[in-house]
């Protein structure tokens, strides 16, 4: 049964949407990823226009972070002033975002970049993982585990304009979070995910958060910064498909809920293994696409008008 | 555009109108407008019609114009990326011939270049300034690029003639049919020369949901983002409201 996406522009067999939405959102229960990451290269895959993916995927990840950040907040595990600072950061890195992905669509070079920034980005924190999992399985077999210091002291801390954040135990400069938030926000608009996979990390190794408000406080913020990107994807570059939106999300609200059951019975560090290997697949397969000499040199596209 | 569409259709069908009975060709669509609707994957429109002289028959099937973009790709630093970029104007969307015969052996290449008979004859020009053997390279790539997703198409012997006097053709629309006004164009030819043509406008429009979003999309881009946003919220809340008693 194929339905016809009114702004991606194809026809696309339903069931393999939601199944890809399933697929992606179990991997997010079991991992506790957004799946943004994973979600926008299939899109691509199957043929939907990549600045289509981008748009559409910020708008699905407004939904599933609304639906996981409740938990989140029934615990108290989301540091609201915190949130706060980091999604003005977001909303002016999201701005910023989809006015350089309009002006990259018009020379013609938006393909390239969304390509490009999931080439190297999923190849960063694929490797990161795998290198970070596999330290881990090995600490677990030698059973010693490093005290570690709350948070480390660095150079950072040493900026101006600090605030106190009583929930994160922090007292820092705002301009860090609000530079964490500014380029996580690009990122949300050029490539069409959440940025949890770049703001988590930045969360507890730059910004010294605790683990235990970092992903409440990560999906709170990634609300905004998405419905700010979502937006204006849809208000200036019309690619916002909210019928291929719905879709993805059918599935993916079933497929977290098994996900989340599922991680339960899984370990840890191999979960992370596994899902490191995943990134880099999809990470190859997208560098492979630039690398290899295309079927056609010349490709036609909407003419820009300069 | 639109309007510019319609007045060659309007212009088209007053100077090929009728003059009484003698119009030895007349041809008709079995419908006036295909709808692309959310479960659209293709359709099929039925073309029939009479000749009253003896003849072989050509049909155009064109889409509306636009502009169209064309890049190259070069290799940089291993990667493959645009780099040369010629902008072609008033680009059929879609362009189809079928004939009742093969058109190579019995059609003069001037016939075929007045009426636009085939992809090579295709009248487009670049508004980039380049150099012809540039220009026509991408043209060429064009055509090839157009070919290789169905939207250009050359279907020969796909006419049916019956008894010297009826005639009909099955045009097959592909599921990526670009919407706007087309013109259907028959054409009887004999001894190589035009005898008669006959334009005959379809219209291909989205309809249903899938339509509603597109206009929305672009004729209320603001109310439509916010709408996505309210859409997505309450799809979370949702899913959160029934996982939860479960």
């Amino acid at each position: 049964m194929h339905i016809y996406l009114p702004i991606a522009e194809i026809s696309v067999n339903i069931f393999l949407l939601v199944g890809m939405g399933a697929a992606v959102g179990m991997l997010s229960g079991i991992f506790g990823v957004g799946g943004g990451f994973l979600m926008t290269p299939l899109l691509i895959f199957i043929g939907v226009p990549p600045a289509v993916a981008v748009g559409t995927e910020a708008n699905q990840i407004v939904a599933s972070s609304v639906s996981g950040v409740m938990a989140h907040l029934r615990r108290g595990n989301v540091d609201i002033k915190m949130g706060i600072v980091l999604l003005i950061g977001g909303l002016f890195g999201s701005t910023f975002g989809v006015w350089l992905f309009r002006e990259l669509r018009t020379l013609g070079q938006i393909d390239l970049v969304i390509r490009l920034s999931y080439v190297i980005f999923l190849g960063i924190i694929g490797l990161l993982m795998l290198v970070e999992s596999g330290r881990a399985i090995r600490r677990m077999r030698s059973a010693t585990t490093p005290r570690r210091k709350l948070h480390q002291h660095n150079f950072l801390h040493g900026l101006p304009f600090k605030m106190r954040f009583r929930r994160s135990k922090l007292y820092i400069s705002a301009l860090l979070p609000l530079s964490v938030g500014f380029l996580v926000g690009i990122l949300a608009s050029i490539m069409g995910v959440g940025g949890g996979f770049v703001m988590v990390p930045a969360m507890i190794y730059m910004l010294g958060m605790p683990t235990a408000v970092v992903v409440g406080t990560s999906l709170f913020q990634i609300i905004f910064v998405t419905a700010n990107a979502t937006f204006l994807q849809a208000y200036i570059n019309q690619t916002v498909d909210v019928v291929l939106a719905i879709l993805l999300l059918l599935g993916a609200v079933v497929g977290a809920q098994f996900g989340t059951k599922v991680g339960g019975y899984l370990r840890g560090e191999h979960l992370r293994g596994l899902l490191a290997l995943m990134v880099l697949a999809v990470c190859a397969k997208l560098a492979f696409d630039l690398v290899a000499t295309p079927i056609d040199l010349y490709s036609i596209g909407y003419a820009t008008g300069h | 555009m639109i309007v510019r569409k319609l007045l060659t259709i309007l212009i088209l069908a007053v100077s090929f109108a009728p003059p009484a009975e003698a119009e030895p060709l007349i041809a008709d669509l079995s419908e006036s407008v295909v709808k692309i609707t959310t479960g659209f994957t293709g359709t099929k429109v039925l073309l029939f019609g009479a000749i009253k002289e003896e003849g072989k028959i050509v049909v155009i099937i064109e889409g509306p114009r636009h502009p169209l973009a064309v890049r190259r790709k070069q290799r940089i630093a291993g990667i493959w990326i645009n780099r040369t970029e010629v902008e072609f104007t008033d680009v059929p969307s879609f362009y189809q011939v079928l004939s009742s015969d093969p058109l190579e052996d019995w059609l003069p290449l001037q016939t075929r270049d007045l009426y636009q008979i085939g992809v090579e004859y295709l009248r487009f020009d670049p508004k980039t300034n380049v150099g012809p053997a540039e220009a026509a390279r991408f043209r060429e790539a064009l055509i090839r690029n157009m070919q290789r997703i169905g939207r250009y198409g050359v279907l020969e012997g796909n006419v049916t003639v019956l008894g010297g006097q009826l005639f009909r053709a099955d045009l097959y629309l592909p599921a990526n049919l670009p919407t706007g006004f087309y013109s259907i164009e028959v054409m009887l030819i004999k001894d190589g020369d035009v005898k008669s043509i006959q334009a005959t406008p379809l219209l291909v429009t989205k309809s249903g949901l899938g339509a509603e979003v597109f206009d929305m999309a672009y004729s209320y881009p603001a109310l439509y983002g916010v709408l996505a946003i309210v859409v997505a919220i309450l799809a979370g809340l949702g899913a959160n409201a029934i996982f939860r008693k479960v």
